[in-house]
């Protein structure tokens, strides 16, 4: 017997992508990608996040920062977003979006900071209310939802960005969050850094899910494909979903499809899990060869430009660290002040007895 | 029929939403049924008409997010009161709250707040189905940043839910239910708070100190009372915020009555009375005429409603504690 069936629902998930591997655009670019100098400032800020990467590693292997995730092989991810977000748009980040953070205005200092065990790394000068590295994966997304709300209930046309990798996708609070922002049609975009990898479980054994952008679906709204290696695509394709979201047209979820050539942080060792050869080959899918490339075809970059902009990265990183380095811990009392707005009468003994540890301590180092 | 005088705890807790909403338009209430339903305890009655559905919002039935988009519009400057419908299914939010609203003004030395309050009922008594009658007060109260508060009375109720409210830090608001509507007590719509961090003290005596929270006040004060009748006066203290706790006035309580029993209704092992009892004997043991005893549920399930009033202490069981405590020497 044949069963009769309407289908009463169907989906697509688009994929965009702009500048192929070797940096030749696959179809025109978009509007803002034919300015030489907005895609100067995106390889820039993508040569000065592998810089940075590249730093923390360093005073990692040397013993002068803590375990450290690194970004390489993503940076046109976080590049892409910061470089699509407004100044007063709210980011929620996971621990590998140092580009967009850096694009924002938090300092190099400050992200050497908070990866060298000092909270006030999270005290951003510049975003001030952008949210610090959100550790607990995936739990940054309901205070995106909480975010998104805030500014319907002000009617401010901002938008809650939150950024989590593939691994978060399994997880209960990103549905959640994914729900209530598709039922309440708040303005957030959910960026999903598609790094391939949970740590060491690839993205082939986390859900049988042809892709993660499809998970939008469920919750009522749309998810898109990008080519997280192209900074143009991200940029374009966080861009269109920002003002989207901004003018009322509800949540976005865009999936950055990209590579982590990294371990997953400075304690891991990938090599247990995944062979060298397909790391090799994402190398050769590299995000800022790519726009090099391009630039240089298109718009004449130069090695002097290259080396020119190699060396103002190396020297702001450098000048960055030298800062995060003659930074001298808080004081004891910095444990006990920030827990509430003022210190329970409750933990003022405990306070107290810090700061007298503290000071025996340095009386007696000093004898 | 008139409306007997006075406000229950359901009333009292609607009246200080009410006031603080009118007083403050970054206050919002949200949770599950909280709307149309005015809430499955009806403590939310009324809002919706009154607030606007922007203000009063019924989310989806999902307490990791209702937690979490309570922590992100607390950053934002809002005071959210989110009310987790039971507190046995307050679980899925321990992530926000402790890995999250606990900490974020600490994480981020200041520069982003929590304000929020999140609502639960708590404890048992009430003949309720399984998962509705768990007493994890303790669970929270560990949680450093965290603010535990309970009240006793109406009043207490209405007092302490505004004080939550205008506090600039994260408050569990633990509501005990089996003490929702059965006393009434006159509650003016002063707008005044109550102090939070302290205790109360609900009776004055120089025997005895009794210290408890919650629902269970109803049993120690009539073991107070039968005690009194046998010539015994005890001091009862109301704990009323678990954290961060006033152990002062239970310090200078126990200097004065050398004895000290503790009732509470969760579970012994680790329960909030172990804390209070660790406390006694570091900094009160000289002042103590007999051991600490405690009074509490057994390290077992909560059992459903056959059973539950065995697990729950009695009078009777606070009374013998009380009188072993007594006649120590």
């Amino acid at each position: 017997m044949v069963v009769a069936v309407t289908t009463v629902a169907s989906f697509d998930v688009a994929y965009t992508g702009y500048l192929d591997t070797s940096g030749h655009p696959k179809q025109a670019l978009p509007a803002f990608a034919r300015d030489r100098e907005a895609l100067v400032s995106l390889y820039r800020a993508m040569v000065l996040t592998r810089a940075f990467d590249a730093k923390a590693i360093a005073l990692q292997r040397t013993g002068r920062l803590g375990t450290y995730p690194s970004c390489l092989g993503q940076e046109a991810v976080a590049v892409g977003l910061g470089a699509a977000m407004a100044p007063d748009d709210v980011l929620l980040p996971y621990a590998r979006e140092q580009g967009a953070q850096l694009l924002r205005g938090v300092t190099p200092t400050e992200l050497f900071l908070y990866w060298g065990g000092d909270e006030r790394g999270s005290d951003f000068g510049g975003p001030r209310e952008d949210f610090p590295i959100c550790v607990p994966v995936a739990s940054q997304a309901p205070h995106a939802v909480g975010v998104a709300l805030a500014f319907r209930l002000r009617g401010e046309p901002r938008v809650a960005v939150c950024v989590m990798g593939d691994g978060a996708t399994s997880k209960g609070d990103f549905y959640e969050a994914l729900n209530v922002a598709g039922a309440w049609r708040l303005p957030a975009v959910f960026v999903v850094t598609n790094n391939q990898w949970a740590i060491s479980l690839p993205r082939s054994a986390q859900t049988a899910a042809t892709t993660l952008a499809q998970k939008a679906i469920a919750a009522g709204f749309s998810g898109e494909q990008v080519d997280g290696n192209d900074v143009v695509a991200v940029r374009d394709v966080v861009h269109r979903a920002l003002t989207g979201a901004r003018g009322g047209a509800g949540p976005h979820l865009v999936e950055a499809v990209t590579y982590r050539l990294s371990d997953h942080t400075t304690a891991d060792n990938a090599s247990r899990y995944r062979d060298d050869e397909a790391v090799g080959r994402h190398w050769r899918e590299d995000a800022i060869a790519r726009l090099r490339a391009y630039l240089t075809a298109a718009h004449g970059w130069t090695k002097d430009d290259e080396e020119a902009t190699l060396a103002a990265c190396a020297s702001d990183v450098e000048r960055a660290a030298d800062e995060y380095l003659a930074t001298p811990p808080q004081p004891p009392e910095a444990v006990f002040d920030y827990l509430y707005e003022h210190v329970p009468a409750d933990l003022a003994g405990q306070r107290a007895a810090a700061i007298e540890a503290r000071g025996a301590a340095a009386r007696s180092a000093d004898g | 029929m008139a409306e007997p005088a006075g406000l229950t705890m359901v009333q009292a807790l609607n009246a200080a939403l009410a006031r603080a909403m009118s007083e403050d338009e970054r206050v919002l209430v949200l949770g599950e049924d909280v709307g149309v339903d005015g809430g499955v305890f009806r403590v939310t009655d009324g809002l919706l008409d009154r607030f606007g559905a922007e203000r009063v919002r019924d989310t989806p039935l999902a307490e990791t997010a209702i937690a979490g988009l309570s922590v992100g519009v607390a950053a934002q400057g809002f005071r959210p009161v989110a009310e987790i419908q039971f507190m046995g299914f307050i679980y899925s939010a321990v992530d926000q709250l402790v890995s999250h609203a606990s900490r974020l003004r600490w994480r981020t030395r200041g520069r982003l707040t929590c304000p929020l309050v999140i609502r639960a009922p708590y404890g048992g008594g009430i003949h309720a189905i399984e998962h509705h009658s768990e007493s994890t007060e303790a669970m929270f109260a560990h949680v450093p940043g965290l603010r535990v508060v309970i009240p006793s009375s109406p009043a207490r109720a209405y007092g302490l839910l505004l004080a939550a409210i205008r506090d600039p830090d994260p408050v569990l608001f633990l509501e005990p239910k089996r003490i929702y509507r059965t006393a009434r007590e006159d509650v003016p719509d002063s707008g005044a708070a109550a102090p939070l961090d302290s205790c109360f003290p609900l009776r004055e005596g120089a025997d005895l100190t009794l210290v408890t929270w919650g629902a269970m006040i109803s049993e120690t004060l009539a073991a107070a009372e039968q005690l009194a009748a046998d010539g015994v006066s005890a001091d009862v203290l109301d704990v009323a915020t678990l954290s961060p706790l006033d152990m002062t006035t239970i310090l200078r309580s126990v200097e004065k009555t050398g004895r000290c029993v503790i009732v509470h209704e969760a579970a012994l092992t680790g329960g909030f009375g172990a804390e209070i009892a660790a406390r006694l004997a570091e900094h009160g043991l000289l002042s103590l005429r007999a051991p600490v005893k405690r009074v509490t549920g057994y390290d077992t399930v909560m059992p459903l409603p056959r059973l539950e009033h065995l697990y729950m202490p009695s009078t009777e069981r606070v009374l013998a504690a009380a009188r072993e405590v007594l006649a120590f020497s």
